[in-house]
Order: C-alpha cells, then structure tokens, then sequence
C-alpha cells in the first residue's frame, strides 16, 4: 500500500479537475463529499507511507517513485518524480491533515456561496500542487508546484472577484510573488548550469562536500531564499499577505497561514546542506527571520481587524522558524511549522467561526462579551492563542522553546533576545484580541432579528480536533531536561534534515524556559492591563505618542514607499510603452495588414462576378490544363 | 454501303447540333436534338450494341427530349430570346474548343484506337448484356433504380409545391 | 468495316459541339440541352471503345449513363422550373446573386 504514495497528489488533483468540468452540473452534497473524502484518502495514503517509513531500519532511503521523464535536453534531464521521506512525510501529514479538517469545515462556512464547486475545485487544486511541492524530489518539479500554489492563492485570494479590494488583493499577492519568483529561478538555473542536475540530494551533497564553489552555494543560497520571502511573505516582500485576508477565511486559515506561506521553510529546510555549507545565507535567513517575526509583532499591535491581526501574527511566526533555519535548527523550524500549522490554522477558522456568526463582521471594536454567544468557539480560540503566546505545556511553548533554545545554544544571543520580545509581543496582541472580541461589553450592532449564533457541527468538531492537537502537538518534540530522548521530533527528523546546535546545558535551558514562560505572562498581563482593567489606556497612549501610532496604523508606510519606488515608475514605463510600441507597432502592424487582406480582396473581386457562365469557363479551362497535363 | 449509312448518320448528329448553336427558338432547338439524338442511336447500332441504340432513341430521343419539349411549352418563351454572345467571347470559346478537340483526338490515338479493330466486339448481343447487368453489376443496377426513385421524389418536392406555400 | 477510330472522331467532334453550345447560348434551357449533348458524345466514345475493346462492359455503363441522365434530366428541369417560378426567367445572366 505504502507504494502507491504517489497517488497522494493525483488523488486531489484528479478531483479538482472533475470540479472543474462538470462542477456545474454536481449537486452541492456530492461536491462537498467529493472534494472533502479526496483528501480523506490522501491523508490515509500519507498515513500509511508515514507508518511504512518509520518501520524502515535507521538509514534506510525514503520511498521514490518516477513517474515519467519530463525535460530530457542534452546534459540536463529532469523526470516528474515524487519522493516520500521522513521531511515529507510530515509536510504531506499536515497538508492533508489540516486541509482536510479546513475542507470539511468550508462545507459549512460556503454553504451559502453561489460559486460552491468552484470553490472546492480550488481548493482540491491547491491541495494536489501543495503536495507536488511537497514531494517533489528535485527542485524544477517543487517549483511547479511552488508555483501551482501561487496560481492557487491567486485564484482563491480573487474568490470573490466581483469586489474591487479582492481582486486586487489576489493580483497584488500574485505580483509580488513573481519579485521572488524571478530569484527563486535565477537561483535554480545556477545550480542546474554548475550541477547539471537538481535533486535535493545532490544538491545537498554538492554544497556538503565543497564541489560548489563557497561563494556560489551563497548566491544560490540566498536567491532561493528571495524566493522564499516571497511565498512566505518575509520582509521585504511580505505586503502581499496581510492583504489576502480578502479571500474566505477558510482559505486564510489552509494557504496563508498552515501550509502554503510555511512552503519557503520547508524549502530551506529541504536544502538544509545547502544553506549549512553557507554561514553568510544561514545569517541572512537568520536576521531577515528575526526582524520580520518583530516588524511584523508591532504591526499587529494596532490592527483592529481580527484576520489582519491574524495575518500579521502569522508573518511574525514564521520569522521565528526562519531564525530556527538560520541557526541552524532546522529541526526547530519544522517543529514550529507544525505546531504553527495546528494553532495558527485553528485561530483562523475560529475567527472565521466568530464572522460567521456575526453574519461577516470582521473589526474587533465590534465585538465583545461574546464569550456566553460562542459556548465552543471562545475556548477553543483561547487555546489557540495560549498556544501561539507560549504558555507551558502547549503546542507553541515547545516548538518556540526549541527555536530559542537552538539561537542561544548556537551563540546568536542578538536573536534569541529578538525573539524573547517577540514572544511578548506575540502575547500582548493575541489577548488583546481575546479581550476585545469575547469580554467586556458587548458592542456588535447586529441587526433585529438576526441573533449571534454558534456555528454548525460542520465547523465546530474541526475547531475541536484543531484545538486539541494544538495542545498535545507539542509533545513529540520534548526540550532536552525531559531527558536525551525526549525530542522525538528531532531525532525522527535527522535522517532528512541537517541536524545538530550545540547541546546545552540543563540548567541554561531551564532557565530560558522560565525567560520565555515570563515574557509570555507578562504579554498578556500587559494586554490585561490595556484591554481589560483600564481600557482607556490604549487611547491615552496613542495620544501620547502619536508619530509611533500613526507610524503603527500606516504599517511603517511599506505599501506607500513601494507605490512610490516600484509600482509607480513600472506603470508609468508600461505606459509609455504602450503608447509607442503596443499602438503604433503591433496595432500598426495589425491594422496595415487586415488593410492589406482588404485591398487584395477588392483587387479579386473581379472574379466572382455571379454569371454561371464565367464560373462554367473557369472550369473548362481547368479541364482543358489538366488533360493536357494528363496526355503529356 | 455501311460507310454511306455512317456518313450519312454522323451528318444528321453533327449538323442538328449545329443548327442547334444557330437557331434561336428553344423548341427548334429541341426538336433538332430529337433527330441528333436519333441518329445516334443509328450510329450505336453500327457499333453492334442494339440495346443500347434501342434505349437510346426510347429514352433519350423520346421521353427525355419530349420531357424538354413539356418545360418549353410551361415557359411558353416566344420572342424573349437572349442576345448573341460578345465577339470576344465567342473566339475564345471557339479557341478552346479546338484545344479540347485535339486534346481529345490525341486521347483517342493514346487508347487502343490506334490499333485498328479487336475483332468482332464480343459484347454485342443483348443477351450477354443482360447476363452482364444481373450478375456483375447487380448492385449498381439496383442502386440505379433508387437513384430514380429518389430523382421522382425529388423532382415532386422541387416543382409540385405551389407558389406561396 | 467502319474503323472503331472514326467513332471516337465523331464523338470527339460532337462534345466539342457541345461545349461551344453551352458557352454560346445564354438561355437555361438550351444550355442543359448541351449538357446533354456532352452527355451523348460521352456515350458513343464508350461504344466505340468497347467495340474496339471487345469487351461488352461499355455498353453496360452506356446503359448506366442514360438512367442518370434520365435521372438528371428530371431534377435539372425541375429545377430550372422553381427559378422561373419565382424569378420569371430562365436567362442566366440574370442570375448572379453569388456576384461577390
């Protein structure tokens, strides 16, 4: 059974493309089913391979599958083939896992939308290019399915293209992705031009063992990792994700916060020999890690709309794995990833929980004492946001832990400060958010008749099941007072991914955690303070320092100075030449040339002229030249 | 003797088609084909195929021109008759025709022609012809007969409807 | 004996008559009447070839050749009755709707 894991992608893929076609004609139930036992089956598929791979004897390779030979083109040959190791395996579990849990609660939350197969079809789509991605074995074929995802968020971004803001979002999203894009190619045809080849395995071997120059394993390095501020929105690429909160908060929840946006650390971690053999790309990932986990924090400090706040926070976190990256502990990264993947993708849908049930209300100065309305969904999103802050004993704590642990442990004291504060921050915003929208009075202005309602079973037991996880996920990956074998994670990990910050001693690492439980508690003692006792106080510090605020509100200005850098002169220059070439060249060129057709067309006219009997002479004449050619 | 009957047969065939060019009534025109086409079923006779020279004056010299004849008296065109083809027209047509004329005569001469006379034909008599058509041909000659079954329906669809309806 | 060859000279001859009839004349009618003619002139290079062949399976064809025409001669004047109906001529060049 384990070896038909290929089929993972291709069972969804298969799906979406039966959405697409007859989608129209299916019945809303058996759209629903389709769409949601498609991934059920791929999650079952993953299940098994995963349960086949950690039966195999230490060191044995993973599954390996080619499927056909794609580009064959002299020295360099690619082949659509799919590979199944322990770092996919935990990708491929995630992405079915969560995405089947957001699938089926997208039953409920779509099931008022005109546009239901199409949504689905989508979100199959997705579904089959992440897990291209995912089990690409080398990096021309994880780039299809990079870009598939992109196509994807771009399509589900714009799902609701018929308002301005969405459509825009999904083209701002899919431009902003190409800046990286474009690096994330430059950097592939450098290794295919030095490697001839781009498996992962050759790649890493190749940076391990010097073949590749040290300085071109830097530039590769760090041109794929522009691409991966770009998919994972990092600075200074990252303006396009606050803005894809346009999009049904389901998809927020799957692609802009558990699986797609994580894609760029995944890659790092895919080509973790890579970015290893480079000290000065693995700094790069570190700080670019480090302060886009802080820029972003402050950012979602001051947004009053809760999947800003949400989107932001997403940002920040993944920062945190990209310090785990960057110090080396991949392991750490992926960790987070997962965790993140649980909490992050249960906050989003318990968000989406809270708009529906305020029939799409999405600015928290609106909210408030919803904690009696939403019996299931208020613990659970206090769940999530105990876990994201990193209180002990819950998913985040431990993946955070490990992060900053790895920062300390390899002498990077700068960054584990930077993500100390974080920690504080993260903590600050996430309570706000839980004070503002469940205690204190309530301020929804709902309309008579239409009374705040829990959401339907379809929506809740996902809720449930990502909440518990949220909490239990944690504990596969223990920190080192547990014991040496307690990081399950890391050990089930070392096969796949770079392994190894310097231990560190028990007694350092308790107190860290103590460090990191602090600031944790005082984030939210402080969002107590600001948001619950004295909730006059944010005015009053707002008033007190306002350039800070206006500079917090406006997000430092990022999108205007990008307008006003970028945006601006690329479209004036488009005009320009659209004014001299598109207009006067190709149109000139068409113009001239149906002019052209015309003319010949009135020069032959002469030739139909309707008389049966010019026709009858034509055809005499044809007689004639052919039998004469036939007697010759 | 048979040349003089020959001659005089190809005469009557060419010249009535002749006539035919230069008359300008359609019902002359007509008649003239009726003894064209007369002749020639003399002229299939000297070709030893008296079945054929049979079917060619009951057919075509009989219901297919008096056929002619019907559509003529219908239009009932007397006095209504088109001008002279142009000059130029005309010594165009003239001059392709001869093309096609030595065209066809060379035709002839690259077929068995040139070898005068195979013998006495072999096909002559029409029992040999009917033997032919029921056997070899049996699925033609049937598909013939619902050509001219679809040709009655036909040609009733075409002209029975009235005008207006 | 009359050569088989003198046989092709005359239908030679009289399908190039029917040519320039249809050419020449500008009427329907007679212009289907040369149609004919082409038609017979075909028939009689058939016989003479069968004759000269000795094979009966011209005369066959011959026979074929006089049913369609039969057939065609009924569809064609049909027809050409359904255009004089409706445009109360029969002269072709007067009928030039497909002028381009």
């Amino acid at each position: 059974m384990a070896e038909l894991f290929w089929l993972i992608p291709l069972i969804p893929g298969a799906s979406a493309l039966l959405l697409v076609l007859f989608g129209a004609k299916l019945s809303r139930r058996w759209v629903a089913w389709q769409a949601c036992s498609a991934v059920f089956l791929s999650f079952l598929l993953s299940a098994v391979a995963f349960v086949h791979l950690v039966r195999l004897p230490p060191g044995a390779p993973g599954l390996t599958k080619t499927l056909l030979a794609w580009i064959s083109s002299g020295p360099f040959a690619s082949s659509i083939a799919f590979a199944f190791d322990h770092l996919t395996a935990v990708m491929a579990l995630v992405v079915t896992g969560v995405g089947l849990l957001i699938h089926v609660y997208s039953t409920a939350y779509m099931a008022e939308d005109r546009s239901y197969a199409r949504y689905f079809a989508h979100l199959n789509l997705f579904t089959f290019f992440m897990l291209v991605l995912v089990m690409a074995s080398d990096l021309v074929l994880m780039f299809v399915g990079w870009e598939g995802v992109g196509l994807c968020s771009y399509l589900l971004i714009g799902f609701w293209f018929e308002r301005p803001a969405a459509a825009k979002a999904g083209m701002k999203a899919f431009v902003v992705n190409r800046v990286g894009d474009a690096a994330f190619i430059i950097g592939i045809l450098f290794l295919l031009d030095n490697l001839g080849g781009s498996s992962f395995a050759a790649i890493n071997e190749a940076a391990a063992s010097g073949l590749l120059s040290s300085g071109l394993v830097t530039l590769v390095a760090i041109l794929l990792f522009i691409g991966a501020t770009g998919k994972s929105a990092q600075i200074p690429l990252y303006v396009w994700l606050p803005d894809a909160m346009e999009g049904p908060t389901p998809v927020s929840a799957l692609i802009h916060a558990a699986t797609m946006v994580t894609a760029g650390v995944y890659m790092v971690c895919r080509l973790s020999g890579l970015y290893a053999a480079s000290i000065p790309a693995s700094t790069v990932v570190a700080w670019i890690g480090a302060a886009t986990a802080l820029f972003a924090a402050t950012l979602a400090l001051v947004q009053n709309d809760i999947k800003k706040v949400l989107a932001y926070s997403t940002i920040s976190q993944i920062g945190y794995m990209f310090i785990g990256c960057g110090v080396g502990a991949y392991a750490a990264g992926m960790f987070h990833l997962v965790t993140h993947a649980f909490f992050k993708s249960l906050l989003f849908l318990a968000a989406g929980s809270v708009i529906h049930a305020l029939a799409g209300e999405q600015d928290m100065r609106r909210m408030g004492g919803l904690r009696k309305h939403l019996p299931v969904t208020f613990p659970v999103f206090l769940v999530g946001a105990l876990a994201i802050s990193g209180i002990p004993f819950l998913s985040g704590f431990f993946s955070k832990d490990a992060i900053l642990t790895g920062a300390f442990a390899g002498g990077q004291y700068a960054l584990w400060g930077a993500g100390l504060l974080g920690t504080v921050l993260t903590a600050f915003y996430m309570f706000r958010l839980v004070y503002m929208m469940f205690y204190g009075k309530e301020r929804t202005a709902m309309e008579p008749g239409h009374s705040i309602h829990e959401s339907p079973r379809a929506m809740t037991i996902p809720l449930v099941i990502l909440a518990a996880f949220s909490v239990l996920a944690g504990y596969i990956g223990l920190p080192v007072f547990f014991g040496e074998k307690a990081d399950l994670f890391g050990r089930y990990l070392a096969s796949s991914v770079k392994s190894g910050s310097p231990h560190i001693a028990v007694s350092t690492e308790g107190l860290l955690v103590l460090l990191a439980t602090v600031s944790a508690l005082l984030g939210i003692a402080l969002a107590f303070v600001f948001y619950r006792r004295t909730p006059a106080l944010p005015s009053r510090l707002a008033s007190r320092f306002p350039g800070i605020y206006r500079l917090l509100v406006g997000k430092y200005y990022i999108d205007e100075v990008y307008d006003a850098v970028v945006v601006r002169p690329l479209v004036r220059g488009a005009e320009k030449v659209y004014e001299r070439f598109d207009l006067k060249v190709i149109d000139g060129a068409l113009n001239k040339s149906a002019a052209a057709a015309g003319l010949a067309g009135k020069g032959l006219n002469f030739l139909q002229s309707g008389l049966v009997r010019d026709y009858a002479l034509a055809f005499l004449i044809g007689a004639i030249t052919f039998l004469g050619f036939l007697l010759l | 003797m048979v040349w003089v009957v020959f001659l005089i047969l190809s005469f009557l065939c060419i010249g009535s088609v002749a006539a035919m060019i230069f008359s300008r009534n359609q019902a002359h025109n007509a008649l003239f084909l009726v003894l064209s086409f007369s002749s020639l079923g003399g002229l299939f006779g000297l070709l030893d195929a008296p079945f054929a020279a049979a079917v060619q004056v009951l057919v075509y010299a009989g219901a297919i021109m008096v056929l002619f004849l019907f559509a003529i008296m219908m239009f009932n065109l007397r006095g209504e008759l088109p001008a002279r083809v142009k000059k130029a027209r005309l010594a165009l047509t003239v001059g392709l025709g001869t093309v096609l004329l030595a065209e066809l005569l060379l035709a002839g001469r690259k077929l068995v022609l040139g070898s005068p006379g195979a013998g006495p034909a072999a096909g002559g008599d029409t029992a040999r012809l009917g033997h032919f058509l029921f056997s070899d041909y049996l699925y033609a000659f049937e598909i013939t007969s619902l050509l001219i079954l679809a040709a009655l329906v036909g040609a009733l669809a075409l002209a029975g409807k009235r005008e207006g309806s | 004996m009359i050569p088989p060859a003198a046989f092709f000279i005359l239908a030679a001859v009289l399908f190039v008559l029917g040519v320039l009839a249809f050419f020449v004349k500008k009427d329907l009618l007679t212009q289907f009447m040369a149609v004919e003619v082409m038609l017979n002139a075909g028939n009689l290079a058939f016989l003479a070839l069968a004759k000269s062949l000795g094979k009966a399976e011209g005369q066959v064809i011959v026979l074929f050749v006089i049913t369609v025409a039969a057939a065609e001669a009924v569809i064609g004047l049909a027809i050409i009755v359904l255009i004089f109906r409706q445009r109360k001529t029969v002269q072709t060049d007067e009928l030039k709707d497909l002028k381009g």
